[in-house]
C-alpha cells in the first residue's frame, strides 16, 4: 500500500466517512421499507406494487383511499416524530454533554402532558388536547429555560436539575389528574402517556419543522463536534458557545415539542437511537445528526406498524413496542462494543 | 503585525468575587520568548490564563493579541492566532485519538468544511511528535492520564498557532515526557512562536522560562525576567514554605529547606 499515492489508499478518515455514508444510504432505504410496509399493513392488505401505484400512480379506488386518507398521515407522523426525537436527543446529549440525556430530560413532555391530560380531562376536542400539549411543552421550556437562566450563568448540571425537578412536578400533576380523572377517560389518558399515533392526522407542517430542524442544525455541526469535547475547549477553538447553546435549547425543545403535540411523549427513540447510530458511525454530528433521524424515523415507523398490527384489531401504544424492540437490540450493540 | 509583541496585557487586574487575584501588572510576549506563570493553588494561575486567551474578561486594563484587542478578532481568527492547552480533558463521548487531535484543524476550516488529506497528514505528524504516532485508531477514553495530555498537546500542535497558552502541560506525564514535552514547546518557541504556560514545578520553571508571573496567592504579582523572579526569598514567600537555590552544571534547582 505505501507505494501508491496518499489519494488512492485514502485514510482513516476517507473509510470511515464512506462507511458512514454507507450507513446513511442503509437507513434512507430502510425508512423508505419501513414506510411501505406501514402503508401496506392492517386490517386490508394491500401489496407494495398497490401501494406505489396509490402514491404515484393517482390511482382510484378503496385501497388506494385507505393508503392515502388514513395509513399516510399516519406513517409519515410516526416517522417525522421517530426523526424528531432522535435528533432532539442527540442535540441534548452534546447540549448537557452527557451520554444520558434524552429529548424528555428538560422537562419538555412533563409540561406537555400536564396540558394534553388537563385537556382531557375537561372533556376538550382533540384539536385543543393539541393545542394544549404544544403550549404545555412551551411553558415548561420557558420555566426551566428562565430558572436555570437565571443570573445569565446557566451551566449545564443546573440546566440539567431544573429540567428534572420540573419534570418531577409535571409528573406529579399527571398523576393527580389520573387519580381525579373519571374512569371513561383514563384509558384514553394513559394511552397518549405512553405515546399514540392512532389521533395523528396531519403530519405535513410536522415534516417541515423537522427538515427546517436539520437544515439549521447542520451548519453548525461541527461546532457541536467541539462543544461535545468541552465548553472551554470550544471557546478556545473559536466557537461562539454562547449562542451555540441558545440555539441547541431551541432547537431540540422545538423538535420535541412538536413531537409530543402529535403523537405523545413516545419514549426510548430519543435516548437510544443517537447511541446506536454512534455505534455505527462514531461521533461526527455531521453524520450523527442526519443518521440519527433516518433511523429514528425507521424505528418508529416499523414500531407503530407493529403496534397496530400485531394484536390486531387491538392496537399497542407505540411507545410500549419502541422500548420492547429498542432495549434487546441496545443491550446486544453495548455488550458487543468494545469497552 | 510582526513587530507588534504576540500577547500584551496593559495594566491588567483580576477579580474573583471580593477576592483581588491580582494588583496591575503588564507584560509583553515576543516571539521566540516563554512566559511561565508561576504561584501556590488558588493563586489564580489558571484564570490569568484564561484571561490572556480572551475567554475572560479582565477586571481591570486591556489584553492585545498581535497588537489588537480581543474585541477586534473574529473568534475563528483568533483561534488561528492563538490556542489554548485546558488543564483538564473531558472526555463524554467515545472518538478516536487522530479525531481528536483533528480538533486542532477546526478554526482553519470553513463552516461546510471537512477535514482533508492535508489536515490528517497535519494531525498524524502532530502525534508522531508527542510519541503517539501508533495510537492514531485508540478510543481516547481507553488512555491513560498521561497519553490522554499527550493526545491534548498533539491538538495544539495540528492548531498551530503563534501564540501556545498552556494550562500545567506536564499534568499526569511521567519524568521522562515532562521533559519531552517541555523541550517540544521550548522548540516551538525557538522557532519563532510564542509561549504562555502554567506550571507548578519550581524547577521545571527555572528550566524553561524566559519571563516569570509569580503570583502569592494574596493579589500579589511579581513579574520579570527569570532572573528576576526566581530568587529563593520571593517564591518561598509566595509558596509559604522557605526555599534554598542551589546551582549545578549551569542549571537552577530550588529545594525545600
Amino acid at each position: 500500500m505505501s507505494g501508491l499515492p496518499r489519494a488512492l489508499t485514502g485514510g482513516v478518515l476517507h473509510a470511515g466517512r464512506r462507511r458512514a455514508w454507507l450507513v446513511i444510504g442503509g437507513l434512507l432505504a430502510l425508512g423508505a421499507l419501513a414506510q411501505v410496509w406501514a402503508l401496506s399493513a392492517g386490517e386490508l392488505a394491500i401489496s407494495a406494487a398497490e401501494v406505489v401505484a396509490a402514491l404515484f400512480g393517482g390511482e382510484q379506488g378503496m385501497a388506494a383511499e385507505v393508503v392515502r386518507q388514513l395509513r399516510l398521515p399516519r406513517a409519515v407522523a410516526v416517522f417525522v416524530c421517530g426523526g424528531m426525537l432522535a435528533m432532539a436527543g442527540a442535540l441534548m446529549q452534546v447540549l448537557l454533554r452527557n451520554p444520558l440525556a434524552d429529548p424528555y430530560v428538560l422537562g419538555i413532555s412533563g409540561g406537555a402532558a400536564v396540558g394534553a391530560l388537563g385537556a382531557m380531562l375537561l372533556g376538550l376536542a382533540p384539536l385543543v388536547v393539541d393545542a394544549a400539549a404544544f403550549a404545555g411543552a412551551l411553558g415548561a421550556m420557558l420555566l426551566v429555560f428562565s430558572l436555570a437562566h437565571g443570573d445569565g450563568s446557566w451551566t449545564q448540571t443546573r440546566l440539567l436539575l431544573t429540567g428534572v425537578i420540573v419534570a418531577a412536578g409535571c409528573g406529579a400533576v399527571v398523576k393527580l389528574m389520573l387519580a381525579i380523572a373519571p374512569d371513561t377517560r383514563v384509558h384514553s389518558m394513559l394511552f397518549w402517556l405512553m405515546g399514540d399515533a392512532s389521533g395523528a392526522r396531519n403530519p405535513w407542517p410536522a415534516l417541515g419543522v423537522m427538515a427546517f430542524g436539520l437544515a439549521v442544525a447542520l451548519p453548525f455541526a461541527r461546532d457541536l463536534n467541539m462543544l461535545a469535547r468541552g465548553e472551554l475547549a470550544a471557546r478556545a477553538l473559536g466557537v461562539a458557545v454562547g449562542r451555540l447553546r441558545y440555539l441547541l435549547y431551541v432547537l431540540a425543545s422545538l423538535l420535541t415539542a412538536v413531537s409530543v403535540t402529535l403523537i405523545g411523549s413516545v419514549g426510548f427513540v430519543g435516548l437510544v437511537v443517537p447511541h446506536l447510530v454512534r455505534f455505527a458511525i462514531g461521533n461526527d454530528q455531521r453524520l450523527l445528526l442526519p443518521a440519527s433521524m433516518l433511523a429514528g424515523g425507521a424505528l418508529l415507523t416499523f414500531a407503530d406498524t407493529a403496534a397496530r398490527t400485531v394484536v390486531s384489531p387491538m392496537q399497542l401504544p407505540v411507545g410500549v413496542l419502541t422500548a420492547l424492540i429498542g432495549v434487546p437490540v441496545f443491550l446486544f450493540l453495548l455488550a458487543r462494543h468494545p469497552r | 503585525m510582526s513587530a507588534a509583541p504576540l500577547l500584551e496585557a496593559r495594566a491588567l487586574a483580576l477579580q474573583v468575587g471580593e477576592r483581588w487575584l491580582c494588583c496591575e501588572f503588564s507584560l509583553q510576549l515576543l516571539p521566540g520568548q516563554c512566559l511561565v506563570l508561576l504561584g501556590p493553588n488558588g493563586a489564580g494561575k489558571t484564570t490569568l490564563l484564561h484571561t490572556l486567551a480572551g475567554l475572560r474578561e479582565p477586571t481591570v486594563g486591556s489584553v492585545l493579541l498581535g497588537g489588537l484587542p480581543y474585541a477586534g478578532w473574529s473568534p475563528a481568527a483568533a483561534a488561528r492566532f492563538r490556542g489554548l492547552l485546558a488543564q483538564q480533558q473531558p472526555d463524554h463521548f467515545s472518538s478516536t485519538v487522530l479525531e481528536t487531535v483533528l480538533v486542532g484543524r477546526h478554526p482553519h476550516l470553513g463552516r461546510w468544511g471537512w477535514e482533508g488529506p492535508e489536515d490528517e497528514r497535519i494531525a498524524r505528524e502532530a502525534l508522531e511528535r508527542v510519541g503517539l504516532g501508533a495510537m492514531a485508531t485508540r478510543d481516547v477514553l481507553t488512555l491513560s492520564g498521561g497519553e490522554r495530555q499527550r493526545v491534548a498537546v498533539a491538538a495544539l500542535l495540528a492548531q498551530a498557532p503563534q501564540l501556545l497558552l498552556l494550562d500545567e502541560p506536564t499534568n499526569h506525564l511521567d519524568l521522562h515526557y515532562q521533559i519531552a514535552i517541555l523541550d517540544l514547546i521550548r522548540g516551538l518557541a525557538a522557532a519563532g512562536r510564542g509561549v504562555v504556560m502554567v506550571l507548578h514545578d519550581i524547577n521545571l520553571a527555572a528550566r524553561y522560562a524566559d519571563q516569570v508571573i509569580l503570583l502569592d496567592g494574596r493579589g500579589g504579582v511579581c513579574a520579570g525576567s527569570r532572573e528576576e523572579v526566581l530568587q529563593a526569598g520571593l517564591l518561598g514567600e509566595a509558596f509559604g514554605h522557605p526555599l534554598r537555590r542551589f546551582d549545578v552544571d549551569g542549571r537552577t534547582t530550588f529545594i525545600p529547606e
